[in-house]
């Protein structure tokens, strides 16, 4: 049992767990909250299990937890965990099941108070050529063929069947495609699932949500990305559906054997993970890298359809109805960076799971329009609650690996939401506060409901008051799209 | 309680779920049932299908965990979902036979069964595990 008296408090935002909290962890733990929300997370098992996390073999600086944090299994969701190479280790788990599971956001020209009359034609709309549910198929199916080269092109596969532009690449993490992905270390039956189910939405808590931008906070960064009071963007939150979650089955299975092999020891089987210079590491990075350029273009096909839903509704009723990319940006993913260790540049594998790349002003890799403001970092809120924009600092890239929060972060386990909200009166509450909302299950609606999640303005409050992201914009949603 | 069966857990985020049965056998079995309903699945009658599956692994927990991956792999697939199991299990293999019914629809989705604080351990109804499924 972990207690208040076992963190060491560094400022009103950031606790630590020192290294000689339990004998195995081999690096101390950070966590970013208010003590109000460090007090919420006792009640689950995200801090034991971000303590279980700092046993990794070949851990560099901390193990980072982010104030949307919450019990996962194995590896808390909102952690970050960096291993150096060449012999620190991968943990598949410590990514997630759902590989480049991630936040794209566009931005438009249309004014709310325009088009209020359209929303629900839109929400119809947006149903309509984004397709979404459990084992949703119906969307972009692709050939064996070309699934390889998707796994190796990524959103840029798009380009050339007018999927996607040269600006929606330029503004997606890593232009939308990682190097070093190969299907040839994907297994048959994660293409025989992924070949189907390109270009949809899925379930879960993946949804598609038509906001207006509420409050300015940032204005140069907000002109930077072209967010303007009033008028409606667009979020898109998926990942790399069947594809991702059988890849990440295959080697935690794998990966079983091969952490006897290499005599790692750990406390929970899902932490499970090989050396990034043996051959199962390298193997699964290369599998891993497939499933991200996958959902990088899920997201891209997505957007697509999400234009064309604007167009069949707005075309005639505004002037412009086109949405901009703004960025699109991953929350579960394993990435080689170079980061300031011990006041040293280190080559490490940056684990962020439920935790999005928040990188600083000046970072490489960024396009020049936000090389001055930092990347943009996308947080959606729970259902029927506001949603953030905000921007990557140079205290992030101190202090948490170039990392910020992704979410509100659960509280309630789903049958207890389930037992105090039911679906059809959520969407009538819904409804009634002006919010549209497709859902294709009503109970897992329910599951989904705000009540079941921290409160997303606190949860940025204290990134924002740790300085590890700065504050942009704020979102009210007027249409949501769920599975 | 009967001699075997299965029941929902709480868990934050994900779903988890505890089984109980007399033999490997019958908790692979109460496990792919409970994964079921967790998922609300609306089956059909007809027609059935009969399908052979064999799977290895390391441990009786990698056994259980590849079998049941291997039927969100055939209902995702092939939109099966099996009612009848006729199994011979050891701690490293099982040999399966199983008959489904087409799924018409699936209520909710598991991305994947995982091995957090994954242990079958003997108990006094023969054996229980509690199974933590990625959501």
């Amino acid at each position: 049992m972990i207690n208040l008296k076992d963190f060491r408090k560094i400022s009103d935002y950031e606790w630590e767990i020192p290294v000689t909290f339990r004998k195995d962890m081999r690096v101390p733990v950070r966590l970013f909250a208010t003590r109000r929300l460090l007090e919420a997370s006792l009640d689950d098992l995200s801090i034991e299990q971000a303590v279980n996390a700092a046993t990794l073999p070949g851990l560099v600086g901390h193990v980072v937890v982010m104030p949307d944090m919450h019990q996962g299994y194995g590896f808390p969701i909102g952690g970050v965990a960096a291993t150096a190479l060449p012999d620190g280790v991968i943990s598949p788990g410590a990514i997630g099941y759902d590989i480049n599971c991630g936040v794209r956001l566009m931005g438009s020209q249309v004014p709310l108070e325009a088009v209020e009359d359209s929303l629900a034609d839109l929400a119809t709309a947006l149903d309509h050529f984004c397709p979404s549910g459990v084992g949703s198929h119906g969307g972009y199916p692709v050939t064996d063929a070309e699934l390889d080269q998707v796994c190796r092109l990524g959103a840029a596969w798009g380009l050339k069947r007018g999927l996607a532009t040269e600006q929606d690449l330029r503004r997606t993490e890593e232009g939308g495609v990682l190097d070093g992905a190969d299907p040839g270390k994907v297994s048959a039956r994660a293409k025989a699932r992924g070949r189907p189910q390109l270009g949809t939405l899925g379930a879960g808590n993946h949804f598609i949500e038509v906001d207006v931008v509420d409050q300015i906070f940032d204005s140069a960064a907000a002109q930077a990305m072209g967010l303007q009071e009033g008028m409606l963007t667009l979020q898109i939150h998926c990942g790399s559906r069947g594809f991702g979650h059988q890849i990440c089955s295959d080697y935690v299975s794998q990966f079983q054997e091969a952490a006897r092999r290499y005599d790692i020891h750990l406390p929970d089987r899902e932490l499970v993970c090989a050396p990034l210079s043996s051959p199962e590491g390298k193997d699964y990075l290369a599998a891993m890298r497939a499933a991200a350029n996958y959902a990088f273009l899920n997201r891209q096909i997505l957007a697509h359809g999400a234009r064309q839903a604007f167009e069949s509704v707005l075309a005639g009723k505004v002037k412009n109805w086109h949405l901009h990319q703004i960025y699109d940006i991953a929350h579960n993913m394993g990435k080689v960076e170079t980061h300031q260790i011990d006041g040293q540049p280190r080559k490490v594998c940056v684990h962020r799971k439920g935790a999005t790349r928040a990188f600083g002003p000046g970072a490489p890799g960024l396009p020049a329009e936000y090389q001055a403001t930092g990347q943009p970092v996308l947080v959606p809120g729970s259902m029927g609650t506001a949603s953030w924009v905000l921007v990557g600092t140079q205290t992030s890239m101190e202090r948490s690996f170039g990392s910020t929060c992704h979410g509100a972060g659960r509280v309630l386990s789903r049958s207890q939401a389930k037992k105090e909200v039911r679906g059809d009166e959520l969407r009538k509450l819904l409804e009634k506060r002006g919010i549209r909302v497709r859902a294709g299950s009503l109970p897992g609606l329910a599951e989904e409901a705000p009540q079941a999640y921290k409160d997303v303005d606190e949860v940025v409050q204290t990134v924002s008051g740790a300085g590890i992201a700065r504050k942009v914009a704020r979102l009210r949603p007027v249409a949501v799209i769920k599975g | 309680m009967g001699e075997s069966g299965f029941e929902e857990r709480r868990h934050t985020a994900d779903w988890a779920l505890r089984v109980w049965a007399p033999d490997l056998n019958g908790i692979l079995e109460h496990a792919a049932r409970g994964m079921y309903s967790l998922m609300t699945i609306e089956r059909d009658v007809s027609p059935r299908a009969v399908r052979e599956v064999e799977i290895s692994a390391p441990d009786r927990e990698g056994v259980l965990v590849n079998f049941l991956s291997e039927l969100l792999f055939l209902l995702d697939q092939e939109g099966l979902v099996f009612d009848t199991f006729d199994l011979e299990a050891s701690p490293t293999h099982v040999s399966a036979r199983l008959e489904a019914v087409p799924a018409l629809s699936i209520g909710k989705e598991i991305k994947a069964v995982t091995y957090h604080k994954l242990a079958v351990v003997e108990s006094p109804q023969g054996l229980e595990v509690t199974l933590v499924f990625d959501v």
